[in-house]
């Protein structure tokens, strides 16, 4: 769409501009590291940071989240009576700031899991008030980024608004209309000549000699990669390493298993039903009534992430399911990397240098 | 690229509220009726809003909820051809969701979704020979395609029923199995696994039943409902009478927590059993590694 010049000193007006018909959160400095959170402050926004603990997805598919609440009791013939009404939680207007392209990846990821066959209308009611400001990616996260190898270090068509940091001003790309407004009535935001549509062209194209690539294989491989792998020994040594304690999903940008419950208030007679995030590493997520658990070891629990982040979510929802943004590596405590895993995939299955 | 969702329907959800949809609210049904069929088993009768008929295939699946207890997917046992304005579920008590269920009487209100999955397809068997295993519980389910054969009965060739239960207290429906072996135009052939003084039929798992069947693999399909270990046995038995893959069918117990294909849970490798599935053929199940 447009391109508009946002002067970086006047961020901070912008930013309170917002915040009277927002909710604005966005990357802030915390003692664990980056996370987002509420901006309070303009000051607190921190646009040149490196990643964040969890990805955005949490304003997306909250942690926990009401679906509907319920209320029971004896009717007039003595039995059980139930009222329902159903939960929209969070839907109010919210602005995102500071979206790396790795985790917009993840959104739009997202958009097409919840919107896909049977419309999830909790998720697309508030995707509908949330506002996406990526930020261009100039310089890695990390060691543990392989968003380069992901192809996820160009920004989707996700956002409202997309910035690019150019020294003392933002360029402002307007993905939408709805981004566009964000933009009206700032006397300070200018539209980009042509001269600085080539500043911008020698900032982008001049950032990818400082991402390296860290898989021995195309991410187009990776599918045809894991099905070779299916039966690999390396399943069995992952298993026996990993804790199962569930961190790299939680992590995760493009996880969003869920397991649903009820929760009750004092009287038993009140509650919500909640859903909250699953994770496919615990032990309990395939297990089914009578005590047969489809996914019992850790090994197979393992391999069905790694077969879902590479293959499976591309199967059915057309995307690689990883954004190569690192965080499930960052998190882990016993070292199970995506690169490393399908690294040693590849050795083991004595395959050729990627192409 | 979404052959998962070819064949959304369902008729019990989404429901409107104040202009909004939420695929995971239930409708509000009664409990008409309560059977206690085993120790272990009972038999719901329930009733959606307004009587409204349930819409359902055999084979497919409702999400059963007691508000402040949970929701968990349950077979529908009623044959399309015989619902109504009520559909029977048959729900065995084996947790905590179906522990409080079996407390609930008539009047009881529950919620129900669905129906959900793909079940079998009954058109493309008319004309053919039907060959029903049963295992345990499986019964239940395969009676949504037993009955239907039934009250349809010329539009199919033979019905062959061959059902294997654990020991004799836990066989189900012994009134429908009575008219099964006393009609000419049903082959039923039962056995338990451990028999008791009170038992003089057939001893040993389901398997031991074929020998004792004849079938034309020129026009039979196969169903087979039961627990999971019984399906690759099962599946050895019905490729050995000459039945190719395709002919089989076979139905996947998952956990499953939104029916809609999005929690996980049910996934067997790529693919959400509670939307393509619960229903497979046997060559559909052969082309990924977690299925069987």
């Amino acid at each position: 769409m447009s391109l508009y010049i946002l002067p970086k000193e006047r961020l901070p007006e912008f930013v309170r501009a917002l915040q009277g018909n927002y909710r604005v959160v966005g990357p802030v400095k915390t003692e664990h590291g980056f996370a987002f959170d509420d901006i309070s402050d303009p000051q607190q926004l921190q646009l040149d940071y490196t990643t964040t603990i969890l990805p955005p997805k949490k304003y997306f598919l909250p942690q926990r989240e009401v679906l509907f609440s319920y209320h029971t009791e004896q009717g007039d013939n003595g039995r059980q009576r139930i009222e329902m009404r159903p939960v929209y939680q969070g839907v109010e207007p919210t602005v995102i700031f500071g979206v790396h392209t790795c985790d917009m990846n993840g959104i739009m990821l997202y958009d097409k899991v919840f919107s896909e066959g049977f419309r999830d209308e909790h998720y697309m009611e508030r995707r509908e008030q949330i506002y996406v400001i990526g930020i261009e990616c100039l310089h890695p996260c990390d060691e543990a980024s392989f968003c380069k190898d992901m192809g996820t270090l160009t920004a989707p068509p996700v956002y409202d608004l997309h910035m690019t940091d150019a020294g003392d001003f933002y360029f402002v790309d307007t993905g939408t209309e709805k981004g566009e407004r964000l933009l009206l009535d700032h006397v300070y935001v200018k539209m980009a000549e042509k001269e600085d549509i080539q500043k911008l062209g020698q900032i982008l194209s001049s950032k990818w000699p400082r991402f390296r690539m860290r898989l021995k294989m195309s991410r187009d491989q990776t599918p045809a990669l894991l099905t070779l792998g299916y039966q690999a020994k390396l399943w069995q040594e992952l298993g026996e390493r990993c804790l199962a304690c569930g961190s790299c999903t939680n992590v995760c940008p493009t996880c969003f298993c869920f397991d649903v419950i009820d929760e009750n208030d004092i009287t038993l007679q009140n509650g919500e039903r909640v859903r909250v995030w699953d994770s496919c590493q615990l032990y309990e997520f395939a297990l089914v009534a009578g005590g047969h658990n489809f996914r019992e070891s850790k090994a197979s629990r393992v391999r069905h992430r790694l077969m879902r982040k590479g293959k499976y979510i591309k199967q059915v929802h057309g995307l690689i399911g990883c954004t190569g943004c690192g965080r499930c590596e960052r998190a882990c405590l016993v070292h199970i990397t995506v690169p490393g895993t399908l690294n040693a995939l590849h050795e083991e299955m004595q395959l050729e240098p990627g192409v | 690229m979404l052959h998962l969702h070819e064949n959304l329907k369902t008729t019990t959800t989404p429901l409107r509220y104040d202009g909004h949809t939420s695929v995971f609210l239930p409708a509000v049904a009664t409990i008409e009726d309560v059977k206690t069929e085993t120790a272990l088993e009972k038999i719901y009768t329930v009733r959606l809003p307004g009587g409204q008929n349930l819409g359902h295939v055999p084979g497919q699946f409702v999400m059963v909820s007691v508000p402040g207890v949970g929701e968990a997917p349950i077979s529908v046992m009623s044959s399309p051809s015989r619902t109504g304005e009520t559909f029977k579920l048959c729900i065995r008590k084996a947790g905590d969701l179906t522990g409080v269920i079996h407390l609930l009487q008539p009047g009881d209100q529950i919620g129900i979704r669905g129906p959900f999955g793909r079940g079998f397809p009954v058109d493309t068997f008319r004309g053919k020979d039907i060959l029903v295993a049963a295992g345990g519980l499986g019964l239940a389910p395969a009676r949504s395609l037993i009955d239907e054969v039934l009250d349809h009965r010329s539009q199919f060739g033979r019905l062959i029923i061959l059902y294997g239960a654990k020991n004799p207290s836990e066989i189900l429906f012994r009134d429908a199995i009575a008219e099964w072996e006393e009609r000419d135009d049903v082959e039923f052939l039962m056995t338990v696994d451990r028999p008791d003084p009170t038992w003089f039929g057939h001893v040993g798992v389901i398997t031991t039943l074929f020998p004792h069947v004849e079938v034309n693999p020129y026009k039979t399909v196969a169903v087979t409902v039961g627990p999971p270990v019984m399906y690759r046995f099962v599946t050895m038995e019905l490729l050995g009478k000459g039945l190719t893959p395709e002919q089989i069918w076979l139905s996947f117990e998952r956990r499953m927590k939104c029916g809609i294909g999005k929690c996980g849970h049910c996934q067997v490798n790529h693919r959400y059993s509670c939307q393509e599935g619960p229903s497979w053929t046997y060559a559909e199940a052969l082309a990924f590694e977690e299925a069987l």
